[in-house]
């Protein structure tokens, strides 16, 4: 149950952000990428996360998790492969080992989605197509 | 309305990568080798490190540990009868290591004088795979007595080990353990990785985890400041 440790450290990030880019908006979406190879389960961050947030700036916020598959480049062949769980390291090509990971470790902070303020809603009441909100 | 968007990009471990980078400069500066044991608890972590210290202590090195566990400090007790320095963190409720405890464990250890670095992690087969420690080698241990489909149901931690050691293979044969099997499963999971097998208890294979450890301590040191990663 590391990704409380995650989780932690996600809302600290989610601080220095909103902090660093002067903003006193309330946080409605966290997006995040968490890749298959990165140990984390995102269910369990997903309910470190309602844990975490509690008293931060990161209160009600939603967790926005874009899940990156495993994919692994072959030295020999070049070509690259997708991975199913459990991972098989070997290329589906010419079914060599493969070992060069190139994408499914990621897990990253990607951006946060901040509420409109009436400062910035108001400059546009000429936008027809905007969805009127929820 | 759409919404506003602050974009940050960056590693949710940001914190503890920072801290382990400069660990690892650390490290570098003074020569220091180090390795980060994992394994599920009970696999024999304590028993292997005690007998590789002790060996690589005999051939002139100077060597230290760390070890995480939740609670007692029976393994830096243990890792201490190697004649070693042990240091033990304790976690509480904490099934991993991170950089800034291993930072504050090797404050009372004087580098410059040390030559390698035993960090033991958490018993944990999941947990401690993100987080870097600063170290140059990882080591997983898979004991004979947990079934040789290990390394395919705990894929993710062993595709970032640089050596796995099948521990217990005294037990091998009693407990029906497939060691053929075993090893194509750690090819699976993590192509071209080395295995050693090892029994504490017999002393087997004890050899080669320090032949294969003074190797790579004396490529890092014929190669300082290579390794970045």
């Amino acid at each position: 149950m590391h990704e409380l440790s995650i989780a932690t450290s996600l809302v600290s990030l989610v601080d220095d952000a909103l902090e660093s880019a002067g903003e006193a908006g309330t946080v409605e979406a966290v997006r995040v990428k968490v890749g298959a190879l990165s140990g984390v389960v995102v269910e369990a961050l997903e309910f470190a996360w309602g844990v975490a947030v509690e008293g931060t700036r990161c209160e009600g916020a939603r967790l926005e998790v874009e899940r990156v598959p495993a994919v692994v480049r072959c030295g020999e062949c070049g070509a690259e492969t997708t991975l199913d769980h459990p991972p098989v390291f070997a290329c589906g090509s010419c079914g060599r080992p493969a070992s060069e990971v190139i994408s499914g470790r990621e897990l990253d902070l990607i951006a946060l989605e901040l509420e409109q303020t009436q400062a910035t809603a108001d400059p546009a009441p000429e936008d027809h197509h905007a969805a009127p909100n929820p | 309305m759409p919404p506003r968007i602050l974009e940050v990009r960056t590693r949710i471990l940001k914190k503890n990568d920072e801290i382990a980078r400069a660990l690892r400069s650390r490290f570098e500066q003074h020569g220091v080798y180090v390795v980060n044991v994992v394994s599920s608890p009970g696999a024999g972590k304590t028993e292997l490190l005690t007998r590789v210290m002790g060996a690589l202590r005999d051939r002139g090195l100077t060597v230290a540990a760390v070890v995480g566990d939740l609670a007692t400090e029976n393994d830096a007790a243990r890792l201490a009868r190697s004649g070693c320095p042990a240091k033990q963190i304790l976690t509480g409720t904490m099934c991993h290591l991170e950089a800034d405890m291993v930072e504050h464990a090797i404050a009372d250890f004087d580098l410059h004088e040390l030559d390698v670095l035993f960090i033991e992690n958490v018993g944990n087969l999941v947990c401690p795979q993100g987080f870097d420690l600063g170290e140059d080698l990882r080591i997983l241990l898979f004991p004979s007595t947990e079934g040789e489909d290990k390394p395919l149901k705990y894929p993710t931690l062993i595709n970032t080990c640089d050596l796995v050691v099948l521990s217990k293979m005294d037990l091998a044969e009693p407990v029906g353990f497939d060691v053929r099997s075993a090893r194509a499963n750690c090819e699976t999971a993590r192509p071209g990785v080395p295995i050693i097998e090892t029994s504490a208890r017999t002393g087997r294979g004890t050899a080669d985890v320090v032949a294969f450890l003074a190797d790579r301590i004396d490529a890092k040191r014929d190669t300082p400041a290579e390794r970045t990663a």
